[in-house]
Formats: C-alpha cells, structure tokens, sequence
C-alpha cells in the first residue's frame, strides 16, 4: 500500500502537522511519500525533513499566490494514480483541497478522522464532537483529512532523504483564479495548534484592551492565544486565534479558558486538552463541567493576582 | 446575476444531541431543526447582493423529503426568490447519501439552473464534513473561494477574503464560482412576520431524485454512532495560590 501525504507549510518550517499525517499515513501504507507546495531551493535550504525519505518537490512555484486549490489540485491529481490514499492535515489548508481531489477522482472523503481502524475503518468526530462515527469506505483510494491532535507526530527518521520533482500545474487556472494576498496575523507566539499551553479569552474580557490579560498570561508559558467565537466576533482577537467546532482545534498540555462560557461549538475545539483550567464567574457555566480545576471569581481579579503569583514563583521558586 | 443557495436541514445547533440507544445514529425524533447556520449566512449574502442590484434572482436548493419544505418556506421569507426540493425516496436514503452524492445531484441542478454563482455553507453541523462546495466546484469545473468572510462582486469577477490558518487571505475569481461562507461574513437577519406570509405565495419546485437521473454511490458509510468518552470532573479551587500551584504541578516534568 502507498500513501501521499500533502505537507502544511509555512515560509520556514515544515508544520507539525505535515509529521502527524505521516504518522496517520504510516497506519495505512508501507510507503509513504510527502508532497511539498514550496519552491524548490527554498525547500531544500530552510525545511527539516526529519529524513523522511520519500519527498516529492513541486518544481516552478514562481510566486505563492499561484498557489490555488484549482492549481494544487491539478497538481496532485498529475501524481495520484500510484496511490491507494491521499491525506490531508484537516486545517484551513487542506479542508480546502482535499474535497476537489476527491471529487475529481470520483471518490469520497473521510473528513478529521481521529482514529485508523483499518486501512477502510475510521473514527471521525460528528456533531462538534458530541458523537464519534465509525464510517467505511469503498472507494479504491481513500481520500483523507487528519485531525492532527489526535497522531504524535513522527521523529527524526534518518539523516538524509531522497527528493524527487513534478511540476507544478497552473496554466489552466491562473487567468480563472488567483491569489492577491495573505495578510499574516503578526505573532510570535508558538502555533495554536501545537502549542503546549493555550491561553483563551471570551467574551466577558469586554474589550480589545482587556484581552491583553490572556496575552500576559500567555507571556508567563510562552504558551499560544485563543479565543472564542463571541471574543472574534466582538473583535476583541482576530479570526486565526478561534478555537472550536469550525475553528481551531486543539490539544494542549493546559488549556485555561478565561471568561469562557464553553458553548458546546467552543469545548469541540479544545476538550482534548490534557489539563483544563476555567476562570470564570459563573459556576453553573459549562466549561466548570469539564475543566479539571475551576476557579470561580471575577477574572479581573483573578487573573492580575494569577499573573503575579506565577511571576513571583517563576523569580524565586 | 443568478445565485444559487444549496441549504440543508440540521438539528437546531441549541440542541444538546442524543446518541440513538442501538448506536446507528443520533436521535432526529422530535428535535428541533433548523436550517443550517452556515447556509443561513450563505442566503443573507446572496440576498445583500440581491439587495444591492449585483444579483437579479436568488434561488434555494435542498436534497430532503417533503417535510423540508419548511425551511425552503423559512429561505423565501429571507428574501430569496424561489426555491427547488429535491426528494430523496426515503428518509434512510438521504441519511445514506455522501457528500459527493450531494454534490453530483447539486451539480445536475446547477446546469439546469446556469447560476453565476453558488453561495453555500462552509459546513454542515450534523456531520462536519466540510466537503460538499469543494467537491461541487470541481464536479461542475469551476473556480472556489471556501471560508469567506467578505465578498464583493465587480464585472463578472469576485474578491472573497477567506479565513485561512495564518489570518486572511485575499483572492478572486472569475465568474461562475463557488464560495462557501464562514462565521464573520454577515448576520443573518430574522425573517418579519410580513415576510414569512409573503413567501407562502413564492414557488417551490419539486422533483424527484428519480427524475435527475442519478444513482447515489454511497461509498462512505456511517457503521456505529457512540458517545465520546466523558472528562472526569474536576475540582473547585478557592485561592490563587492553589491555582498557581496546580499550574506549576501540570507543567512539572515530573507530573
């Protein structure tokens, strides 16, 4: 059995992600190939393959806004025939591809599976995760998304790896369809959805100003920042750092949602989290019923004093 | 400019779901249902470009039994025009459907319909899958713009700002296209009660999955439905002190 695997990118690194599919694909397949929508030299010069040895280049990608689904499906689509499975990390970037190569390879998708039964057994969070599916497919090739929380990223595997190319094809889209630009969220915390420590805001921070509380007490971890729909919405954070349902989903070794009702979208994205913590003012509020330490009290006073706990112990302790 | 609105009928996103005690399913008896969030911001666009004079007709489309009549009535009292039911045989047949089915029998409505533009959820919420505007765009050949937060429409080209992993990202199309919507790209407004007397007397064309001439694949199919395993509660704390000491045991190599 051969697998493809489509790599999550970004301008200097390989993400997390990309390591969790491999992982996710090594539980279908024997040979495993990794595909990367990156200029060549770039790719070769910046990324840490962690060895894997079967690494498929795209040649010619001049310009980053060339790269559309229509371009990367047809990409991909050039390379599929060799392969019993395409998977996809189930982020923004590949919920966005993966349904056009299924649907021009006739074929259905298995959407953020979290679990591999068999090489046609999975297990996908339904309803915000309220319900878990054991689905199969017939299909003769699977198409996949990877929910990557739930697949320990693969290691190191050796010190060099092979490269091969194919091109990349984008003439018969460019003029239909392009990119203008991306406008990056400026942030130089570590990635929400790997992080280790998430610190998360709703919607009773009240304003933009305040929500620099959950910033200072990410500072503290070094942890990532999230937010609730009602915290985005409001404006208080921008649309990158929701986590839930249709969000971001994550899993990290502490979750502390701070002024966090924890509307079942919400708990979707983040109830894997090893230890959650909740700070909130209101017992009755459903993050209380599955945080592992709650903590009911004003978060405008709560969380100064938290800050200056945690500082005085980081100084001494 | 034509529009078309392909919407689903979901359980009402309020409602705290049951799984079936024979794990085939999640309990739909006597729930409450709703319109899809998503497809709701999906009709509110469309009809804003309506609105706008940027779209001439609005028309909804729904893959259901008769019984879902009730939220292409629910559509039209938003503004759209008319609206087309396509019924599945049986209510075990729809449950059975995929999203490519979906998409296969939106694509044969869309080029009887000739839209200039589909608009349609980015997800169902029953089962977030998040497939079926993908799949239709490369099923009828055209361009997508998925996660949209903000769209405007210019001389046969569309500029869609999309929610993506890093932040936002701009693009555009030519037309026709597919855009499927996020959260933050309008709010659906409530249907007025003149409204909702109003589009009792707009069409809704019926027809039968028999009549497209389709047969639906159902390649991916659900075996069990089961609860997720439950977090053990947890424990009140009653100091900061307390707290700062829990968050330094879990960060604790040791613990």
């Amino acid at each position: 059995m051969k697998a493809l695997v489509i790599a999550e990118i970004d301008k200097h690194s390989l993400k997390q992600a990309t390591f969790s599919c491999l992982a996710a694909a090594q539980k279908l397949a024997t040979t495993v190939d990794l595909m990367v929508f990156a200029p060549v030299d770039h790719a070769l010069h910046t990324y840490d393959f962690r060895g894997w040895s079967n690494v498929i280049l795209v040649e010619n990608i001049t310009c980053e806004t060339h790269l559309t689904a229509e371009a990367m499906t047809e990409t991909i689509l050039s390379q599929a025939s060799t392969y019993d499975s395409i998977l996809f990390p189930a982020t923004m970037f590949g919920k966005n591809i993966a349904p056009r190569v299924a649907a021009q390879l006739n074929v259905g998708q298995i959407s953020d599976v979290i679990d591999i039964e068999s090489s046609d057994s999975f297990t996908r969070p339904i309803y915000a995760g309220n319900a878990l599916a054991k689905v199969t497919s017939s299909d003769t090739v699977k198409i996949i998304t990877i929910r990557t929380t739930a697949f320990s990223p693969i290691a190191e595997s050796g010190p060099s790896s092979k490269k091969l190319t194919c091109p990349f094809l984008m003439e018969k889209w460019q003029k239909r369809v392009w990119v203008e630009k991306r406008e990056g969220t400026q942030n130089l915390r570590p990635e929400l959805s790997t992080a280790k420590v998430v610190v998360a805001g709703g919607r009773a921070l009240g304003s933009a100003e305040n929500f620099q509380l959950v910033e200072k007490l990410a500072d503290i971890f070094e942890g990532a920042i999230g937010a609730s729909r009602a915290a985005v919405d409001a404006g208080y954070a921008p649309n990158d750092y929701q986590v839930g349902q249709t969000g971001k989903v994550v899993a990290p070794e502490l979750y502390i949602a701070i002024g966090i009702s924890g509307a079942i979208q919400h708990i979707a994205g983040m109830k894997d989290s090893r230890i959650i913590v909740a700070i909130n003012n209101d017992p009755d509020a459903p993050i209380c019923q599955i945080a592992d330490y709650t903590f009911i009290g004003d978060l405008f006073k709560v969380v100064p004093e938290l800050i200056h706990e945690l500082t005085t112990r980081k100084r001494y302790g | 400019m034509k529009i078309l609105v392909p919407v689903k009928k979901v359980i009402d996103h309020t409602v705290k779901i049951r799984v079936k005690t024979d794990a085939t399913g999640v309990e739909t008896q006597g729930v409450k249902m709703s319109i899809n969030p998503f497809d709701e911001i999906a009709i509110e666009e469309a009809v804003r470009l309506k609105e706008r004079s940027i779209a001439h007709e609005v028309i909804i489309v729904t893959i259901g039994l008769e019984t879902h009549q009730d939220i292409l009535r629910q559509a039209l009292a938003l503004g759209a025009d008319r609206a087309i039911l396509v019924t599945a045989e049986s209510a075990t047949m729809l449950e059975e459907f995929d999203s490519l089915d979906i998409a296969q029998i939106l694509k044969l409505i869309a080029l009887k319909e000739t839209p200039d533009l589909v608009i349609m959820g980015k997800q169902a919420i029953d089962d977030d899958c998040n497939q079926t505007g993908q799949m239709l765009a490369a099923l009828l050949g055209w361009p997508q713009a998925t996660f949209a937060s903000q769209v405007t429409i210019e001389s046969g080209i569309a500029d869609v700002a999309r929610e993506i992993d890093g932040g936002i990202e701009r693009m555009a199309f030519q037309m026709p296209g597919v855009i499927t919507t996020d959260l933050r790209l309008n709010q659906p407004r409530y249907a007025s009660l003149p409204n909702l007397m109003k589009a009792k007397q707009k069409p809704i064309g019926t027809m039968k999955m028999s009549e497209l001439n389709y047969t639906p694949r159902q390649r991916i199919v659900t075996q069990t439905v089961f609860n997720p395993p439950k977090r053990q509660s947890g424990q009140t704390l009653s100091s900061v002190s307390e707290l700062t000491q829990r968050l330094f045991e879990t960060l604790s190599p040791s613990s």
